[in-house]
């Protein structure tokens, strides 16, 4: 049960500074939906394209935007907050939990809106179906995302070049996240099993869920 | 309570505390004292389990600090350190709770520990437009909140007022009179002559014999 208590605490108090400093919702949002803005002006209003590429720039944007959500400075522990935290016996592994709760609520909430975003700008043409089919994957992009992006963040921590190594630990390693996002929607268009590809998702979730906790602690003490 | 066994610790591969022996009995306070460099926070934070050794041994509260498992240890030991590590966007009371449900301390607690710190009114100021002095203080009242067994205190009283240096002195005392152990370490001895019962003083990471 502490360990569950720690986890929400973490994740309630990181929601607490999102919502106090902002950087997801003032800063991320806006930019990656002007971001999608770009896309139907540079095809200069071709509906049919700017339709058919809908899906395909969400995950795009969402993965590269998501990015700087999974990365957010408000998630980053200073020295001193570190120490503070082993010394009051909290459990790295429940710390990374913590991490991934609220920032998987971000994540989330930032990937509907990108959503709905780019549902108004796109109206894009989809098969029957693909509407529960894109949530889910959304859901499941989300997570692992976040727990990408936890997980790189307790990697490169205490590092000068934090924000960049961090970065390049997660741009290849969310490949299977993006191929499993946009291929799950693809699969229905392409009238296949949608399966492998939800299957994909989950199995790259667990085991970054695994990987995180099972690391955490070992993470915690090289990095001190 | 605090055994360091002829301990070295070496930081980014460079010495840092060589062939260190310091004991520190239940009871006890002990002070360190040294130039700027000579090691003194690390000793600080090799008593905090924070920094192991890689020669000798360094056993805290029974437990020898290279086990894997320390998180219940830790819950034992506090510490002071050169800044206070708050978070900035929570109110100093916010601070506080957080501290609490972490260790599983009832929140109730709280406003009292921050009526002895003498921050009630200020307590629903943010941490970062919050004086460094305030800050220190609500470092004294999250001690107060987890009562350690072992206190360490690293330049615990530098910058800080005469009614918050006795919040300190009283802090020590405290964990003194429950049978707790204290490190205090400061470049200042005459900050350590009244407070400690034996003080040290540590030269480029070896401690000199005690005074």
């Amino acid at each position: 049960m502490r360990f569950w208590r720690q986890a929400l605490e973490i994740a309630r108090v990181d929601l607490t500074v999102e919502r106090r400093v902002g950087s997801t919702l003032r800063i991320t949002v806006p930019f990656a939906v002007v971001a999608l803005i770009v896309f139907p002006l540079a095809l200069g209003f071709q509906l049919g394209v700017v339709s058919a590429i809908g899906t395909g720039v969400f995950w795009a944007l969402g993965i590269l935007f998501g990015m700087q959500v999974a990365l957010r400075q408000s998630a980053t522990d200073t020295r001193e907050r570190r120490d503070l935290h082993a010394l009051l016996g909290v459990d790295p592994a429940a710390r990374f939990v913590g991490r991934v709760m609220s920032g998987g609520v971000l994540m989330v909430c930032f990937l509907i809106v990108l959503l709905a975003a780019m549902t108004v700008l796109f109206d894009p043409v989809l098969p029957d179906g693909a509407w529960p089919v894109l949530l889910l994957s959304t859901l499941l992009v989300a997570i692992g995302l976040t727990e990408l992006g936890t997980l790189a963040g307790e990697v490169t921590s205490g590092l000068a070049n934090r924000t960049v190594l961090a970065s390049l630990i997660v741009a290849p390693l969310a490949l299977p996240l993006i191929i499993g996002g946009s291929q799950s929607v693809g699969a229905l268009e392409r009238d296949t099993s949608i399966l492998p590809w939800i299957l994909l998702l989950i199995a790259s979730d667990l085991a970054l869920a695994v990987a995180g906790v099972g690391l955490a602690r070992p993470l915690e003490e090289a990095t001190r | 309570m605090v055994r360091f066994e002829e301990a070295g610790v070496s930081l980014g591969g460079r010495p840092v505390l060589r062939d260190l022996d310091l004991v520190v009995d239940p009871g006890e306070v002990v002070g360190i004292t040294g130039p700027n460099g000579s090691g003194k926070t690390t000793v600080i934070r090799a008593a905090a389990t924070l920094a192991t050794p890689d020669r000798g041994s360094i056993v805290v509260l029974g437990t020898d600090t290279r086990a894997t498992d320390l998180l219940v240890t830790r819950r034992s030991i506090g510490m002071i350190g050169h800044n206070p590590g708050l978070i900035p966007e929570l109110t100093l009371e916010e601070n506080l709770v957080h501290v609490a449900r972490l260790a599983d301390i009832e929140p109730t607690r709280v406003p009292r520990a921050l009526d002895v710190v003498g921050l009630s009114e200020a307590a629903s100021r943010r941490a970062e437009n919050s004086s460094f002095g305030m800050r220190r203080r609500i470092e004294i009242a999250r001690l107060l909140l987890t009562r350690p067994q072992l206190l360490l205190l690293d330049e615990a009283a530098s910058g800080l007022d005469e009614a918050a240096r006795q919040l300190i002195d009283a802090l020590v005392d405290s964990v003194r009179k429950r049978g707790g152990g204290c490190i205090v370490v400061s470049h200042d001895p005459a900050q350590l002559a009244g407070l400690c019962s034996r003080v040290s003083t540590l030269v480029e990471g070896r401690l000199e014999p005690a005074k």
